[in-house]
């Protein structure tokens, strides 16, 4: 390894009641790609904001060019040549590309009146943009570029800041096969360059092909480096997984029927070449599993209604149903817990009372005027069985913890008649006791013969609270695995697009 | 939630109070009678305009509606001698169908309210302009619509008609809004409409409901402007009415966001609005200042009423700290 760049000493980050970072260490060469994975959560992204200056670390230290800084500003960041290119592309789609690259420190003239310097911005982005070698210039409009072109455009501001170490988060996520090789070209030249790339993949194969080195995060801890000649599949699965999970199944009290909600050849918006089938059965808690990204909510959404079907059809309990709005869905007892709670979960400025009733209204309101009494008599039940902790069921939902409106939207579908219940990341930013009081509640629901779909991100909900397991990969069903054959390692390999087991074996 | 109300009403007191002390005549039962007409007249489109307000829209067309309405009106009734029943039935149902379109280029063909319905004000007051060739209309010498009249200008027991219709659909949908099912989800689709849609709401039904509505009471407000005016200037009638019935709403609590308001507050809110006007008269204060007295009033206490949500929110804020220390002391207790 050439001269250090730049190097990371024992970064801790702690949330209240979480460690994101646990002692990582790290550094980058001159002119290296240094490859950067681990699973959802690991905590790649949170070490990258600590890089970025936008999240100062609790303990540790960053050493920049032999200085040291106990946290970084995002100005001392972009100093020290630290550039990003964003996973959610941060562009101004209104402004040309010039606009773009110099946003925030256009070059000016005309004294006293301020104006933008049009020229001199285009002249300074023309030789950035045939250096990328790439098919548009300077005065086009971000609009009308396609998302890898985009992502040119990131590169380019990145290289306009001088930049040296560029970290790109999940770049090839939405690239074409094509587009994605181009993005490896521009990579090595930029490290023929001399500038150094942080490299963070789901992508195994990417990264044993364009970087130097890998460094593995799990759990907020550093678990392995890999050097050039020891990159492979099999040796990067390896260090991802292998953490103890700890037991948090709990046993069914009934076995499934055989029947259930079964998914057919359904086609969804967000991957529209792509289709889907998979079945849940009415007591059975089927958990799917994915990368982000992997299509998954939007197999939700539209299984519930909120997102129109391409194609395909769903059937429950054998018979075919159609489901074109979350009316229809709802009407058949199908529910989703959705994944963003306060934007498509809540009424944040509402009482629990309300919040909880606004599903099932027509059911208080015989004769058109809703039975206020009713509805909190309900509201009570579900605050008492669910216990949400709140001073009465008039509480606004806005004042809750997560884990407390995460109950809420439970007991709106809770007081209504669930066949199959769709939850998606039920436990996001939920306190460990909540998550625990929300399995006991996932599986009381199968046992009461409710079909359970659980989108999870978490390796330790997917693996401890479901009996069977799903896994998606790039808008298809990558595989079904059983109880007994639930690890780590065989829902990782689905989840990054193996559809079997013995690439690995032989790998190992 | 009638906190907001009460210091509406306060506020009407105090300012009832201040114009009788410095000109009795505010008081008289001719001005309170002449007040009671103007608050019966501009209260009742202000609904509906309210009900747009709360899905989060605007509605802009309605002074133009009572131009081409009210011609519309008079044609019928006048020119084609249609009997007033059936007149009157065309003319709200020519409001219902306006509205109905507005509600529908924006939940179906995801218009912004403010275009739709600005293009409305546009286009009606122009086809209305153009069909009477931009003459004025009147009732001339003909006949046989006394009854209409009386309904729509009369008084009862000294109590204008104008003002009994308005406490009357006040009370109807103050029930509408607070009590039923459809007002429910009005403020649900108001305050967040991806979470209603994701409670199984019919969102873009009960939007374009909220339009239809207030088309329905633009159209009755369009009959009942006719027979004050007596007559339909086209280019002048009914001109900014729309202002009107949006600075009601916003006076009474509407917030332009949406999904917060109500019926008492819209009617309290054009009850403040038609006081102010009066109060110019009885004042001495030249009527050219008629529109800056209002401007201010409404500036002030929508600045006002700010003020205090700050406020607000500063203590929801404090009492969902508080519950969150409370849940944790309890979980606390329980493990220990």
């Amino acid at each position: 390894m050439a001269e250090t760049l730049l190097e990371l000493r024992g970064i801790i980050k702690t949330y209240p009641g979480v460690t994101a970072l646990d002692g990582v260490s790290l550094s980058v060469g001159k002119a290296e790609i240094l490859g950067l994975i681990g699973e959802n959560g690991a905590g790649k992204s949170t070490l990258m904001k600590i890089l970025g200056g936008v999240v100062a670390p609790t303990a540790g230290v960053i050493v920049v060019d032999g200085t040291e800084f106990p946290t970084l500003t995002v100005k001392e960041a972009t100093k020290a040549g630290i550039a990003f290119v964003h996973q959610e592309l941060n562009l101004f789609e209104n402004l040309d590309v010039a606009a773009n690259v110099f946003i925030g420190r256009e070059p000016r003239r005309g004294g006293i009146l301020n104006l933008v310097d049009e020229a001199t911005m285009h002249a300074r982005v023309a030789p950035l943009l045939t250096r990328l070698g790439v098919d548009f210039g300077p005065g086009d409009s971000v609009e009308t570029l396609s998302i890898a072109q985009r992502q040119m455009v990131e590169i380019a501001k990145a290289l306009s800041l001088d930049a040296r170490i560029i970290i790109m988060d999940e770049p090839t996520s939405s690239l074409t096969l094509t587009e994605t090789e181009r993005l490896l070209g521009v990579i090595a030249e930029l490290r023929a360059d001399g500038v150094s790339v942080i490299y963070i993949s789901h992508r195994l194969a990417e990264v044993r092909d364009c970087c130097d080195r890998v460094v593995v995060l799990r759990d907020g801890k550093r678990v392995g480096e890999l050097a050039k000649a020891e990159i492979s599949h099999a040796a990067m699965i390896r260090l991802m997984i292998g953490r103890d999970l700890k037991s948090i199944y709990i046993q069914p009290k009934t076995v499934p029927q055989n029947a259930g909600l079964d998914v057919k050849e359904l086609v969804t918006s967000a991957f529209p070449d792509r289709a889907v089938s998979l079945s849940v059965r009415f007591g059975e808690i089927l958990g799917l599993a994915g990368l982000i990204g992997s299509g998954r909510t939007s197999l939700a959404e539209t299984v519930f209604g909120v997102q129109p079907p391409v194609a395909g059809g769903i059937t429950l309990n054998g018979t075919p149903i159609r489901v074109n709005t979350a009316r229809d869905a709802i009407a058949e007892g199908i529910y989703l817990i959705p994944e963003d709670r306060k934007r498509c979960g809540l009424l944040l400025d509402m009482p629990i009372v309300e919040n909880i009733s606004l599903a099932d209204l027509d059911s208080y309101a015989p004769m058109m005027l809703v039975d206020g009494g009713r509805e909190h008599k309900v509201a009570e039940e579900q605050r008492r069985s669910l216990s949400i902790k709140a001073p009465s069921v008039d509480t606004k939902a806005i004042t809750l913890s997560g884990g407390n409106q995460q109950k809420v939207v439970l007991g709106k579908w809770l007081s209504m008649r669930p066949k199959a219940i769709i939850f998606d990341e039920p436990t996001r930013g939920i306190d460990v006791g909540a998550k625990s009081e929300i399995y006991a509640l996932m599986r009381a629901l199968a046992d009461r013969g409710v079909a359970i779909l659980m989108i999870s991100s978490d390796m330790e909900e997917v693996i401890g609270v479901s009996d069977r397991i799903a896994v998606m990969h790039e808008g298809r069903i990558s595989g079904f695995l059983d109880r007994k054959d639930f690890s780590e390692h065989n829902v990782l390999m689905l989840a990054v697009g193996h559809t079997g087991q013995e690439d690995v074996a032989a790998h190992a | 939630m009638l906190k907001k109300e009460l210091g509406l009403f306060l506020l009407i007191v105090v300012i009832g109070g201040v114009t009788a002390t410095i000109n009795p005549q505010f008081l008289s039962q001719v001005n309170l009678m002449n007040l009671a007409n103007q608050i019966g007249l501009f209260g009742l489109f202000a609904i509906g305009e309210g009900l747009v307000i709360i899905t989060g829209g605007i509605e802009l067309s309605v002074g133009s509606m009572f131009a081409l309405l009210g011609i519309i009106f008079l044609d019928l009734l006048i020119n084609y001698d249609l009997g007033w029943p059936l007149a009157l039935l065309v003319t709200v149902a020519g409001g219902v169908v306006l509205g109905g379109i507005h509600g529908t280029l924006v939940t179906r063909l995801k218009m912004q309210p403010f275009v739709v319905t600005l293009c409305g004000l546009l286009l009606y007051r122009g086809i209305a302009r153009w069909y009477t060739a931009d003459s004025t209309q009147g009732f001339g010498y003909g006949g046989g619509y006394e009854n209409l009249e009386w309904l729509m200008s009369g008084r009862s027991y000294n109590v204008p008609h104008t003002f009994i219709f308005l406490v009357i659909v006040a009370a109807i949908m103050s029930v509408v809004l607070h009590k039923s099912v459809f007002g429910r989800y009005l403020f649900a689709v108001g305050k967040n409409e991806e979470a209603a849609r994701f409670s199984g709401i019919p969102t873009a039904r009960v939007i374009t409901t909220a339009y239809v509505l207030s088309g329905l009471l633009s159209g009755l407000s369009a009959v009942f402007f006719v027979f004050y005016t007596q007559s339909v200037s086209p280019s002048a009638h009914g001109n900014f009415y729309e202002l009107y019935a949006i600075a009601s709403a916003v006076l009474g609590g509407c917030s332009l966001r949406g999904g917060e308001g109500s019926i008492i507050g819209i009617v309290l809110g054009t009850v403040l609005l038609q006081v102010l006007q009066n109060l110019v008269n009885m004042l001495g204060i030249p009527s050219s200042l008629n529109f800056a007295v209002m401007g201010a009033v409404i500036l002030l206490g929508v600045l006002a009423d700010q003020q205090l949500q700050r406020r607000r929110q500063r203590n929801i804020a404090l009492a969902g700290a508080e519950a969150r220390n409370l849940a944790r002391q309890s979980s606390a207790g329980a493990a220990a």
